[in-house]
């Protein structure tokens, strides 16, 4: 258990150390993470991604479902601090030193650099997560449906999501017969 | 929403000059506040809930402190939203105040999940709910695709940009490096490319 707790502290503080540009960022490499060293299955991994989407502040919440799936509450805990507090500290401290030293062109240019990057990671969690929730030409419509309410009017994604799953579900369940 | 637009303040900003026309906020009033907007930011936004909160209706910092904030907030690694409650935290009541409001964000949203979590597990393996849960995953799907979309529409006119993108992506997903390995050759190119000229 002990050992579990401690593999779970390290897998997510470490991504919460390299999540640039967002929780986002980390979604592929955790998926892997997961499946590799927890048996985390990807469809497993996209549904509780998607669920997460549901909730209400940050969007990487979900995190502590994994936790709580592998080590209970203790799990949940673990992963709740090891996935805020590293990136905290650091955001944290990194602050301080910026107000000492006042705005210096060099936070410009990482922030430069560090936004395609972050972009480029976002476009491997689209693909690695479509990968795993893709898998017809309903979830294809859906997921094509939804994105294009997002980008042309101002839905609110919790309905929109809410709504894919019961047309989805509905869908897939009458075609299931034919 | 995109990180582009919001752009850092073209002259220092007055970052380290206390607020005085303000009084402080109570380490509870910073915890309570930054909780509201964790239990009512359904669906995302909550860095245009944080700039209501902070810059108008508390006035706890100007609206240039809140940009310098966000630059901060979006340079470092986590979440922005997170790393935005810890700064301004931090700035008005300290370590504590920082807590106290990265707390209050994350909480409600973390008792959502355990909650939802919860009944996802002990959903029996019950087809029309996996059909469900398989609507779910592709609507998810589109709004990150979306995300992404919004976020990184501002790059597609700069090749090196875009450049950028596409070979994380292909070190990423087709080549399937570790991210550590991934971020240590980009980012090292990435900040040479963009270096202070």
């Amino acid at each position: 258990m002990i050992s579990l707790l401690t593999q779970l502290f390290m897998t997510f503080g470490l991504l919460s150390l390299l999540a640039v540009g967002g929780g986002t960022a980390v979604l592929p490499e955790m998926q892997i993470v997961l499946n590799e060293q927890f048996q985390v299955d990807h469809m497993k991994f996209v549904e509780v991604y998607s669920i997460g989407q549901l909730a209400p502040g940050p969007n990487m919440m979900m995190v502590i479902i994994f936790g709580f799936q592998l080590a209970g509450l203790a799990g949940a805990l673990t992963v709740l601090l090891s996935f805020f507090l590293p990136s905290s500290i650091l955001c944290l401290t990194a602050g301080r030193i910026w107000v000492r030293i006042g705005e210096s062109p060099w936070r410009r240019a990482v922030q430069n650099a560090l936004e395609p990057i972050s972009i480029g990671l976002m476009c491997s969690g689209v693909y690695s997560v479509a990968k795993a929730a893709i898998n017809g030409p309903i979830s294809i419509g859906l997921a094509l449906a939804v994105l294009a309410a997002l980008l042309f009017s101002r839905a609110n994604p919790v309905f929109l999501i809410l709504g894919s799953g019961f047309v989805g579900g509905a869908l897939m369940y009458f075609t299931s017969f034919t | 929403m995109s990180s582009t637009s919001a752009g850092a303040p073209q002259s220092p900003p007055p970052f380290a000059v206390p607020i005085e026309a303000q009084p402080l906020p109570t380490l509870f009033e910073l915890f309570w506040q930054f909780m509201v907007i964790g239990a009512v930011s359904f669906g995302g936004g909550i860095i245009a809930y944080e700039q209501i909160l902070l810059v108008e209706k508390k006035k706890w910092l100007d609206l240039d402190d809140f940009m310098a904030t966000l630059a901060i907030s979006q340079t470092m690694p986590g979440l922005n939203s997170v790393n935005m409650a810890v700064l301004t935290g931090d700035r008005l009541r300290g370590v504590l105040g920082a807590i106290a409001a990265g707390l209050g964000l994350i909480l409600p949203g973390a008792a959502f999940v355990l909650i939802v979590g919860i009944a996802y597990m002990a959903k029996p393996d019950h087809p029309i709910a996996n059909l469900i849960l398989a609507g779910i995953a592709a609507g998810a799907t589109g709004l990150l695709a979306a995300i992404t979309y919004k976020i990184g529409q501002g790059h597609l006119r700069h090749v090196i940009s875009c450049l950028i993108i596409i070979t994380t992506f292909v070190l990423m997903s087709i080549f399937k490096l570790p991210l550590v390995i991934v971020l240590l050759i980009m980012a090292p190119v990435a900040l040479f490319i963009y270096r202070p000229k």
